[in-house]
Order: C-alpha cells, then structure tokens, then sequence
C-alpha cells in the first residue's frame, strides 16, 4: 500500500484546527507535523485552504441492493459515497427482500467488503419490514449488525415498537425509528398545510411525524433501550428529542440534508425529485432545523439517499415514488446550514463524521466484519479515514454527472460551497482532485 | 404564506398554456369571456364551423373518464376547423407502466399544436408542460387542483345571465356585475378541483365568495383561502345571488368524510325547503354530473333558476375562446 502524504490543510480535532502534514503509512495515521519529510513514493496531496478530518460516515444510505439495482447497488452506491467523502456507509434494510436475515445481511456485507468503503448494515426490525413479526435481531447482530430499522416505515403498532426495544436492550444495538404514523399520513404526498391545500396534494401533517416521536420516546423511557430518530424534519421533533435527551434518555437523532435546505415552496411546481418521506416542510422548520444543528442538538446528518429509476420519477407527483439522493451533495448543504463561510469545522465533522459514527458503533475497528474505525480524532495510531474537504470552492449541482446510477437530485443548478478534494478509506487514496481514482 | 405565494402572473392566455386560474389576472379572465361571447355566436348558426384553427392538430388525452369535459373540448376544438387527435389513456399511467413523459413524447412525435388534457393526479398537466414546451397545455382538469375552464365558463355563464336581465351584453358589463356579487360554494370544497377555479375565478372578478360544508369537507387551511367559511348553511342560502354546489365525489372516496349521505344531504344538499329561502333571482348552478338526491334536489335541479344545462351550453364557446387564444397566439402570429 503506496503511502500518503497530506500537505498543509487544517487538522480538524474538537479542540483545534491547525495547519500541519499528516502521513499515512500502512492504513494508519503514522505521523502529523508541521513539515514532514515524506517517504519515496509517497501519493502527495496538496490541502491547502481545506479541512483534513475523519472521513464522513452515512446511516443513512439506501444502496437498492439486492433487488433495484437499475436504481443503484452497492458499488455505484459506494462511488457515490466516496465522491462525498464518506468512509463508511450503512446500507439501509429496505431492500427487495428486505435486509432482515443472515442470508441477505451477509450478501450485503460481502458485496460492501469489495468497494474501498466500510459497509455496514442497518437490519430489519420486523420480518420483511411488515411490522409484525421480530427479525432475528441476535443473529444478525452476531454478524456485527449495530443498527436495525424498517425505514421507509415506521414499526406502525406500538405493542411490536415495545417488543422489539425490550428485545434489542440486552443486545446492546440501537433501534431507529422512520417516524411517521401512516394512518394519519395516508395517501399523503407532501407536507400538509395551505399550500398542499391549494395544490390539490393530499398532505402528511407534521404531526403524522412528531405522534410517532413522543410515543416511540415514551416507549424508550417504559423499556430503557437506545433508540435512533431517523431524519427529523419539524422543530417540533426536534424539540421532542432534545427534552428527552436532557432527561436522561438514550435517544439520537439525525436531520436530512433536504430538510435542511428545501422546504415545500419546491413541490408547487408538481416535481416529483421534491417528493420525499417525511416531507419537505415550511420553511420555518427548516430554519429550526438549522438552528438546532448550529447549536449541536443534532447528532448527525444523514443522506436519506435514496435513488429511483428515472421513469418513476416521471410519473406524476402522487403516483413517484418519495426519496432524493444525497451522497454526493451532503457534506457541500452541510456546509452551508451550518453557516457556509461562518461555520465551525469542529461541528461540521461532529455531524458528518463523529456522531454518526458513534450511533452506528463504528468508531473502532471490528475484525469480524473487517471494518476499521472511523469518525476518531485525527492523530497517530488511528485508522486512517480521511477527507479532505475544501471549503472555499464553489460549484453547481448537476444532476446528469453524477456517480450514482440514479439522477433523482434535487440539486440541479443549486450553487454549493465547499467539495471534497480527497477521500482516503482504509488507508488508500480512492478521490483525488474530486475524482475517483 | 401568502394564498398565491409563488404562483406565476398571466395576463393574457394568448400563446400560452392554460394550468391554473390562480395564474390569471382579471384582465386575463375577462378576455377569455368577451372572446367566448364572440363564439356564442357561431355556435348558433346553422354551419357551426369557423377558420381559425385549421391545419392545426390538438390532441385530446383523457387519462380519466369524462363525457362532458371532453365531448364539450372536442366539439370546440372542431368548431374552430383544428384536427382532434382523441386518446383515451386507461387508468394510471403506472399501472400501465408507461411514465407520463413517455406518453406525452407518443403523442407528440404525431406532430401536435396542442394537448388537451385530463389526468387523475394533482398537477399532471404542468408536468406535461414541462416535457414539451412547444405544445399548448389546456389543463381538462387535475386530480383535486384545477379545472380551468369549468371555473370560466361558470363565471361566464353568471355573468351571460345577469347581462341579459340587464338588457345588456356581457362583454358590456365588464366585471362589473362582479363586485360584491354574493357566491356561496357548498359542498365537498376539500376535493373539488372546480371549487378550487371557481373561487379563482370569482375572487379575480372582485366577487364576495363564501363556503359551506361539513369541517371534513374543508380543505386545509381554509382560514387562510381567500373565501369566508359560514357557521350557518341556512343563513347563507338566503343571503347568496349564486349558489354553487358541488359533487360529493364518492368515487375519491368522499363519503367516508360525512357519517351518512342522508345526514350530509340534510345539514347541506339544497333540498326544496332550503331553496324556497333563496332570493327569487338567484341562481342555482352544478358542474355536473349530478348526484340527484344528495348534493341537490331532483326538483331544485330542474327549476328555471338552475342555470346547469346553460353551464353545459357555455362550455362549448369557452373552450373555443381557450382553445383559440392559446394555440393561435399573439395577433401578429396568427396572420
């Protein structure tokens, strides 16, 4: 393995961000100084005016395979990924069939060993994610499985919600909820309000979402297990589980990147690519949402990327499917909720990297799956993943040059600020100059 | 928010695409009726035909079942001399598995002016816009969002029957029978893709618009809609110049939204008792078709101040004036 060298950027660590040289020799972060004489050989990197940190980390990725792989699977997943700077990804379980046993949960983790990234795996609740039945949860924690979901649904009856958390506490995993009550959702297809009312879109009202958020916190406080709220999308919500937290309770909670940058103005043109679950809410929530994040309420940002066939996102608002992608934009509308130019690099990597690693116990190593650790301080003797994130560049969504297979952005023609400049995963270059290499 | 935040301004529909009445000025409006009232007349000679369409090719895509709607546009397209290419698109495109855009591309590669077209899903109509932006879009109706020239030709036939009791012309009268002009909308307003181009329509002319229906009946937000919501259906009826009902559509699903049809019909149909309290002028319209019986009375329906079959009877000459203006364009281009 060719070792790196990392030139002149700002070594990201929650106390500091000093300009330095970072080597990494044989996957590990081997040296860090001002000037470091590098090895022959040696891969150079120029970082100049960017941010060296640990390399982000999705819980949020929907890589469609096994079963949509015209969408994307797991590789183009991971190229998208790692044009993101993401290290490490957990494919979500929604899947056809669903990620809810050791057969499928192994072809998954099989397939993501041969990309450059970690793979992990968040498994199924619920058999076939029908909300009935409990999926062997112990067995497919057995095989490193440290998050478990039926996303795309919420556990609707709060009876198998109760069993399923008892159930996990002892496993030490963390159950995460897709918090949206679909009996007060139905048919919905946007956010409810005046101008769902005005469009003639049936609407999913906030509280579809925030029901679903107290009950599954009071549920957490009756059993005592850790639970994950997956892509928040109301202040409400947030507020829900900011008060739980400070009472004691073991509850995270991610934000989307869409929920902090869109709101529903985009579903007046009947768009479906601004069709999504939860909602795209007012623009009031996503202020919230932002605000919330600047001040570290937040523990992670989350793509929800979730690519669809082009034709399906040709049929009409309420017949497209919901979902956008957002591996490749998020960390740039990351950046720029938390303040573009005025934001704190610290935080930045708190919520693309460090928390989400944490959630997704991926902080260190495990040999069993051969995952390495991720979202640690960037010093010696750590694993060596890395981005190099650059915050001064500007650039423009374009939704036809993308990795994924899929081109359902939302961000085409958007200006964003700041682009990876360099992934390193696993000790190995994979984006240099935003390219794959 | 604001009732129309974000919406686009039209002020005239001349060589342009016809989604929303929400888009459209009063002057946009009026234009439309005064060229309808020009067409009022072809349609009564004995050759019911005119120029000003041919050679050109408007395709009628109804992806919903309709008889009216689309009997009416067809009839318009081909009093104007246009060629009518007529599909009827089952069901959901979905479940046809063709997309929406790959549909439209068909029909548009047969070489079309324009499409008329009527879908089951909100906002159909402006997607299509979108994939071929060289074709007229005339919106025949949208899931529970638009109908345009139903939402015309109502305010077309008001105004045709209050000018003439004036022994005035419409075109004459401008909007002035408008102001003030007291509407109530009773009924199913929350899926009702006409109550949404009425109250369009009637609010651009300067009309003072309420609505009656049970709160499930509602739509969201209606406080902030720019209609008043009445406490008492009663009160109400005897205070309006027109009164609009609509149809309860069941088949979207309506009927779970109101215990019984008999309750709805007794708090809300305009039964022969509420329409004995009606002002003697005013008028009693439906866009059809009727549910006879639940919406309105069998007897009500067919009393000389239902003006329902004239409704029918303007669509003709609207869709002639829609038709006209947006496929043919500005004055210059049509010479």
């Amino acid at each position: 393995m060719r070792s790196i060298i990392i030139r002149q950027g700002a070594v990201i660590t929650p106390s500091s961000h000093d300009v330095a040289d970072v080597l990494i020799v044989d996957g590990v972060i081997a040296q860090i100084g001002e000037r470091i004489d590098a090895p022959s050989g040696a891969n150079e990197i120029d970082a100049r005016d960017c941010w060296i940190g640990p390399g982000f980390v999705d819980l949020h990725a929907h890589l469609r395979d096994p079963g949509r792989e015209e969408a994307e699977n797991i590789e183009s997943g991971a190229r998208a990924g790692a044009l993101g700077g993401y290290t490490a990804l957990v494919a979500m379980p929604n899947t056809e069939p669903a990620l809810d046993n050791v057969a499928i949960v192994s072809y998954v983790l099989d397939r993501g060993a041969r990309t450059p990234l970690d793979v992990s795996v968040a498994g199924a609740i619920t058999q076939g994610r029908r909300g009935e039945l409990l999926a062997p949860l112990a067995e497919m924690a057995a095989l490193g499985v440290r998050l478990f979901t039926d996303d795309g649904i919420g556990v609707q009856d709060p009876s198998v919600m109760r069993r399923a958390l008892a159930y996990a506490k002892p496993l030490g995993v963390t159950l995460a909820q897709h918090c949206e009550d679909e009996r007060l959702a139905a048919h919905g297809t946007m956010n409810e309000g005046l101008l769902s009312s005005r469009l003639g879109l049936i609407g999913r009202p906030a509280l579809a979402e925030e029901l679903m958020v107290m009950r599954d916190i009071e549920l957490v406080r009756l059993t005592g297990a850790t639970m994950h709220f997956l892509h928040l999308s109301t202040a409400r919500s947030v507020a829900l589980v900011v008060g739980a937290r400070r009472e004691g309770l073991a509850v995270t909670c991610e934000v989307a990147p869409h929920h902090i940058t869109l709101d529903e103005s985009s579903c007046a043109t009947f768009d479906p690519l601004f069709k999504v679950h939860p909602p795209l809410r007012r623009a009031s929530d996503v202020e919230a949402l932002r605000e919330a994040l600047r001040h570290g309420d937040i523990d992670a940002v989350a793509t929800d990327h979730a690519p669809h066939a082009p034709e399906l996102k040709d049929l009409p608002f309420d017949e497209a499917p919901a979902g956008m992608l957002g591996l490749e934009h998020c960390a740039a509308l990351t950046y720029e909720a938390l303040g573009a130019d005025s934001s704190s690099p610290e935080q930045f990597f708190s919520v693309m990297s460090r928390g989400p690693a944490r959630i997704a116990q991926l902080r260190h190593g495990d040999r069993r799956v051969r995952h390495s650790g991720h979202g640690g301080d960037v010093v010696v003797g750590e694993d060596a993943n890395l981005v190099i994130f650059d915050p001064t560049t500007r650039w423009t969504g374009d939704r036809h040059s993308l990795a994924s297979r899929a081109t359902n952005s939302p961000y085409h023609g958007r200006p964003l600020v700041g682009k990876v400049r360099a992934t390193i995963a696993k000790g190995r270059l994979i984006v240099d100059n935003g390219e794959l290499t | 928010m604001d009732w129309l935040e974000g919406t686009i301004v039209i002020t005239s529909i001349r060589g342009k695409n016809l989604l929303s009445l929400n888009e459209l000025t009063k002057q946009a409006i009026l234009e439309v009726l005064d060229v309808a009232e020009a067409f009022v007349e072809v349609n009564r000679r004995t050759i019911k035909k005119v120029p000003a369409l041919k050679g050109r090719v408007i395709a009628s895509l109804f992806f919903e079942e309709s008889t009216r709607t689309r009997l009416s546009f067809e009839t318009a397209a081909k009093r104007l001399s246009a060629d009518v290419l007529s599909l009827a698109v089952a069901s959901s495109s979905m479940k046809k598995g063709e997309s929406l855009r790959d549909t439209i591309a068909t029909v548009d590669a047969l070489g079309i002016d324009a499409v008329v077209m009527r879908h089951q899903s909100s906002g159909a109509a402006l997607q299509v816009s979108r994939y071929v932006p060289h074709v007229r879009v005339i919106n025949a109706g949208d899931g529970l969002h638009q109908h345009p020239t139903q939402g015309l030709l109502d305010a077309f036939t008001i105004r045709q029957v209050l000018a003439e009791r004036n022994g005035a012309t419409g075109t004459e009268t401008g909007s002035e029978l408008f102001e003030g002009l007291r509407i109530l909308i009773v009924g199913d307003v929350r899926h009702s893709r006409v109550a949404r181009s009425n109250i369009a329509a009637y609010v651009a002319l300067g009309a003072d618009v309420r609505v009656a229906a049970p709160g499930t009946l509602l739509p969201e937000c209606v406080s902030d809609w720019p209609v008043t919501v009445v406490d008492d259906i009663d009160e109400a009826i005897a205070w309006a110049d027109v009164v609009g009902l609509l149809r309860l559509q069941r088949e979207r699903g309506s009927g779970s939204f109101v215990p019984t049809l008999s309750e709805f019909t007794s708090a809300f149909g305009l039964t022969v008792e509420r329409a004995r309290t009606m002002r003697p002028d005013a008028l009693i319209m439906h866009p059809g078709p009727m549910n006879r019986g639940i919406e309105i009375d069998s007897v009500v329906a067919d009393r000389s101040s239902a003006v329902i079959e004239r409704q029918v009877q303007n669509g003709v000459p609207i869709r002639m004036a829609v038709l006209y203006l947006s496929v043919v364009g500005s004055v210059e281009e049509s010479q």
